[in-house]
């Protein structure tokens, strides 16, 4: 479904990407982990157009989108949830929700993904008239993960979902993620909390230095010495 | 079911208010003329620039100071044209040119953000002032044009009939998936992108629907004059004022636009003939003590007030 071949990517002067891989195939649950730094965000950001890769190739469901603008690639159904929530503060949570079903092809279903999307988090449908600012942080990643599925996506790129967030919210929060891939979306998460991401995917690419440095099944990754060393503390 | 009824009637009521504005400015040029018109053409003229500066600025965040690069064109526009095409013609060219132009203007310049996009519209104002009066110079080797007049009646409604063209046009594009995509991109540009709006697009074409209102404020205010020249199409203050007036309004919803720009005229215009030598001074601390005082605009002190009488109630938007 995603393919990134060779891609490097850096800011200004500063490279941060070099030449890295990663497939995620339909249905599939894959992690991307690595250490603060180590260029997660900025893979994301190439993938989704945010910023221009220097060099390498990605593809989604058949599509060269490197260099496309977001809106092209948010368009053939691949979802990016920001770091760090980046709700539109000022707004309703019914009317963020609008805007992530913007694409035309999912503007006429919004209520229908609306109703959905409720169904997931019924909190926001306590809180649909207020505005996202007056929400707690569980409740605004809760409301930028609804507004991600709000444009109909095939795959959704989730980047770091626990950040700043109360234990128990982060468990919710990844409970959450499961049982979207159980409805038959395919995932990519972002995480630096090693432990319970590799718990949740199938599979994980360890990102280092903007290298990879390791990828696998995540049960095994789980075993190897150098992930139990450097993530997991023993 | 109470709360329904209440807001049904608020509105029968807004609506009815409405109506009414627009019946007394309509029929106004029958009953009185002179001074009043005048200054009414004058007040519907910032309103017009006001809205039209709303529109774009107001939800994008984006500060655009190139009103006047818009309004002297449309100048520009009516002096060359005059007395060949007729004045609604020579309006509605002024529009569309002004729309192309600021489309490209808008192409160029919307990649660049805060204060950037701020000082280069400034800057627009100033190179398109200074490439017209070079071609006035080397090419027609004039200063200047004169334009034909049009009666003060005429001036009146078409100003007017731009006024309620700019304010329908903002009240649509405010409410539409548009308005909001806009709104999002003030708020959160990367958010707004990852949503899947076009985040250029959206923004290059409300700037060019904005500047439609400030093309054809000009080509109609530029009949007012006998004669213009660059300085006069091109002045820096059409950019400034309408700035000024929105926030002196409040811009949280398009009445503060408009009655900013009213009573902004209006006090200006008094200060101006009863205190002609300390105009500019007075009209400086009337200006500091309302940014000191009413940081939301003169609506959202209105509101204040409101909502203290009602007692925690929400004012009528």
């Amino acid at each position: 479904m995603l393919a990134i071949n060779g891609l490097s990517a850096s800011y200004g002067n500063v490279q941060v990407l070099w030449d890295v891989c990663l497939r995620v195939d339909e249905g599939e649950f894959v992690a991307l982990v690595g250490a603060n730094g180590a260029g997660k965000t900025t893979l994301l950001n190439a993938v989704s157009g945010v910023m221009k890769p220097v060099s390498g190739s990605i593809t989604f469901m058949g599509h060269r989108v490197d260099g496309s603008s977001p809106n092209t690639i948010v368009n053939l159904g691949l979802s990016h949830i920001p770091e760090s929530r980046q709700v539109f503060t000022d707004m309703s949570v019914r009317e963020n929700l609008e805007m992530g079903a913007y694409p035309a092809r999912a503007w006429k279903d919004r209520r229908a993904t609306m109703k959905r999307v409720f169904g997931l988090f019924p909190r926001l449908e306590e809180r649909a008239g207020q505005f996202a600012r007056n929400l707690s942080g569980g409740e605004q990643q809760m409301l930028a993960l609804g507004r991600g599925l709000m444009s109909l996506p095939k795959m959704c790129m989730i980047d770091e979902p626990s950040n700043g967030l109360a234990p128990r919210i982060v468990s919710e929060i990844f409970e959450i993620l499961t049982s979207l891939h159980k409805e038959g979306i395919t995932i990519l998460l972002v995480e630096q909390n090693v432990r319970q991401t590799l718990a949740i995917a199938d599979r994980a690419y360890v990102l280092e230095n903007g290298h990879n440095a390791l990828d696998g099944a995540c049960c095994d990754l789980v075993e190897s010495d150098h992930v139990r060393k450097a993530y997991l503390g023993h | 079911m109470m709360k329904a009824k209440q807001m049904t009637r608020d509105k029968g009521i807004t609506l009815a208010l409405l109506a009414v504005a627009f019946l007394i400015l309509a029929l106004l040029p029958q009953i009185t003329s002179g001074y009043i018109l005048t200054l009414l053409i004058d007040i519907l003229k910032f309103a017009v620039l006001t809205v039209g500066w709303v529109i774009f600025s107001g939800p994008s965040g984006y500060m655009s100071l190139a009103t006047a690069a818009f309004y002297g064109l449309g100048f520009y526009i009516a002096a060359v044209f005059s007395g060949s095409i007729p004045f609604s013609l020579l309006i509605l060219l002024a529009g569309v040119s002004s729309f192309v132009v600021a489309l490209g203007v808008g192409a160029l310049t919307l990649r660049l953000r805060g204060v950037y996009f701020t000082i280069f519209t400034f800057a627009l104002v100033l190179l398109v002032q200074n490439v017209v009066l070079e071609v006035e110079r080397v090419v027609t080797q004039t200063r200047g044009r004169f334009v034909e007049t049009v009666s003060t009646e005429g001036v009146y409604y078409a100003i007017f009939i731009v006024f309620v063209l700019t304010v329908v046009s903002a009240v649509l594009i405010r409410r539409s998936r548009y308005g909001l995509a806009l709104q999002s991109i003030g708020e959160h540009e990367e958010a707004a992108a990852h949503s899947g709006i076009n985040v250029v697009w959206t923004k290059v074409l409300t700037f060019a629907s904005s500047a439609v209102f400030m093309g054809m404020a000009g080509a109609i205010i530029a009949t007012r004059r006998t004669y213009i020249d660059p300085y006069i199409a091109f002045n820096l203050n059409t950019s400034f004022l309408p700035v000024l007036m929105a926030m002196f309004g409040g811009m949280g919803n398009l009445v503060g636009p408009v009655l900013g720009a009213a009573l902004f005229t209006y006090i200006g215009e008094i200060l101006l003939t009863r205190f002609p030598d300390l105009y500019m001074l007075l009209f400086g601390v009337v200006l500091i003590l309302s940014m000191l005082f009413m940081p939301n605009g003169i609506l959202g002190l209105a509101q204040g007030i409101w909502r203290k009488m009602k007692g925690g109630g929400r004012a009528p938007a």
